[in-house]
């Protein structure tokens, strides 16, 4: 594995309480490309023009989020399901 | 994992520095009072925003570096050369100045003492900040969780909080600190060299058959090579929590 | 209105001339990284230019055939989305003028450009033809750094830098636009910045 320039999905915690209006890190998420589950805060994050989640098993783009004028666009790629707890 | 998650909206609150540490040359806690802050857990962090008289904002994320006390929240800054936002907290921030943090966040990378271990901290350079939080907490609580600290840093005078973790290793039950150092070493160092690679993980650290809970926090390229080294001693990845400091966390 | 904290001026220069600067854009002394997912790692006994024309047909460069054409050596201003922009940029590489002179069919006035590890950015044929872009191997003089889109990457200065795509192992003529990467995550199509078009519908 290369070593690479990604953050954890724990980075964006910030970010995941603007868009989902709640704590989102520690939320478990399905990978449909793969199976994988895992929580939200151990995605490999890549961040460019906009934040890209990555699955951590497969290297699959799972979402991204896009904020731009309006408010934030967030495309779910890969998600098969996301389990909110209490 | 519904302790990790606090209730409150996340705004932007104003928090004055009220004292500013020397933790080593290039590193300073600040303490911050901030009205209204809700309480935070060991592992949880702040983002700060700073804007300039033009408009102009940057906005960072620092982990907080000791547990829950009333209003109080406490980072630890390292200077980054270059980086937009750590050259203010640590060459111009006086105390009494104001800035605006939000939190807590980063439900993911908290450990409480009620989630029990063994616990297992590996922290390079500044990594041992949310780490230094968990075991504070531990301490504090009266916790009989058994903990094993492990930071590495390139030198002595760059380990972080290392008069405290003297003391805690000395007179707490159950917590072991080690430290390493990777540059250059004081001629009576009795303490570990080289970088935390796999032989020093399967000497140092909890066992895998303990199943302990890892946090590992720091530069990227040493959080990925600790956390790739803990999966293949045995550790289970769901038991391993990671978080890289990159180039824009902590500049 | 934010609150102002006192004494704080970022890392921006603020004596750059305003008028090479777009809207909403700071002057960064930095040249910051930002990408979509890992750098790949392209030996360059391995690396390909591939051309695809409107009808399917392609036209490939091996890095010793690629290195071999003319080159131009160009000072430019780049400006990134998320607002930084970066002054006098020198690089060297293979003008898109220079690739498409041997009579590759250009019918259809769209391109899309594709990257090793999967990146896409669409843009218009004519906006990359008369000397607007490159395909840039070196920059301040240097082979281009991996994590800034060595071995060669696209280098499209008037449009935001999202447009310059890293790492290019090909482009497709075609007469249909078809969006991109970013563009399909509610990026602006074009992506001009000095009319700020940041996003889709701006």
């Amino acid at each position: 594995m290369d070593n690479e320039r990604h953050l954890d999905g724990n980075a964006l915690a910030g970010l995941f309480h603007d868009v989902f209006g709640r704590e989102m890190t520690h939320e478990c998420g399905c990978c449909s490309n793969c199976g994988a589950e895992n929580q939200l805060g151990a995605a490999w994050v890549y961040r460019g023009a906009g934040d890209v989640l990555r699955c951590p098993n497969c290297g699959s783009i799972v979402m991204v989020i896009v904020q731009n004028t309006d408010g934030f666009r967030v495309s779910f790629e890969a998600i098969r399901w996301l389990q909110t707890s209490a | 994992m519904a302790g990790a998650a606090l209730p409150g909206r996340l705004n932007w609150l104003i928090a004055r520095a009220t004292e500013i540490i020397e933790e080593t040359e290039r590193v300073r806690s600040i303490v911050l009072d901030c009205p209204g802050w809700p309480g935070h857990l060991p592992g949880h962090h702040i983002d700060i925003r700073l804007t300039a008289e033009d408009g102009y904002q940057a906005q960072r994320s620092y982990s907080i570096a000791r547990p829950a006390d009333d209003e109080q929240v406490v980072i630890t800054v390292e200077l980054v050369d270059e980086g937009e936002i750590s050259p203010f907290l640590i060459e111009d921030l006086r105390i009494g100045d104001r800035i605006e943090i939000r939190g807590p966040v980063g439900g993911y990378f908290v450990w409480e003492p009620s989630r029990g271990g063994p616990l297992q901290l590996i922290g390079g350079g500044s990594g041992v900040v949310p780490l230094m939080a968990m075991l504070r907490a531990r301490v504090r609580a009266g916790s009989d969780v058994p903990v094993r600290y492990l930071s590495s840093a390139r030198s002595h005078d760059d380990l972080i909080y290392r008069p405290e973790l003297e003391s805690i290793s000395s007179e707490v039950e159950g917590v072991e600190v080690l430290h390493t150092l990777t540059r250059r070493k004081p001629p009576d160092w009795t303490g570990l060299e080289g970088r935390v690679d796999r032989v020093m993980l399967a000497r140092q650290a909890w066992p895998s058959f303990t199943r302990p809970l890892c946090y590992v926090c720091g530069p990227t390229g040493f959080v990925e090579s600790v956390a790739n080294s803990l999966v293949a001693l045995g550790h289970q990845p769901g038991r391993v929590k990671t978080e890289r400091f990159g180039p824009t966390n902590g500049g | 209105m934010s609150f102002i904290t006192r004494g704080f001026r970022g890392r921006r220069q603020l004596d750059a001339p305003a008028d090479r600067v777009p809207p909403g854009q700071y002057v960064t002394p930095d040249f910051p990284v930002l990408s979509a997912g890992p750098t790949p790692r392209v030996p360059l006994e391995e690396w390909r230019f591939t051309m695809t024309d409107p009808l399917g047909s392609e036209r490939s460069w091996n890095w010793g055939d690629f290195t071999a054409l003319p080159t131009e050596t160009v000072t430019v201003d780049i400006h990134c989305v998320t607002k930084w922009s970066k002054l006098d940029t020198t690089w060297e590489g293979v003008s898109l003028d220079t690739l498409l002179a041997d009579g590759t069919d250009r019918a259809g006035g769209h391109v899309l450009f594709h990257s090793y590890g999967g990146y896409t950015t669409n843009l218009p044929l004519e906006d990359v033809t008369g000397g607007k872009a490159w395909i840039a191997f070196n920059y301040d003089g240097q082979p281009l750094d991996p994590e800034h889109g060595g071995p060669a990457r696209l280098l499209v200065p008037h449009l935001y830098f999202w447009k310059s795509a890293k790492w290019v192992d090909g482009a497709t003529l075609s007469d249909s636009d078809r969006p991109g990467f970013w563009e399909s995550y509610g990026y602006h199509n074009y992506g001009d910045p000095w009319r700020e078009q940041r996003y889709q519908g701006d």
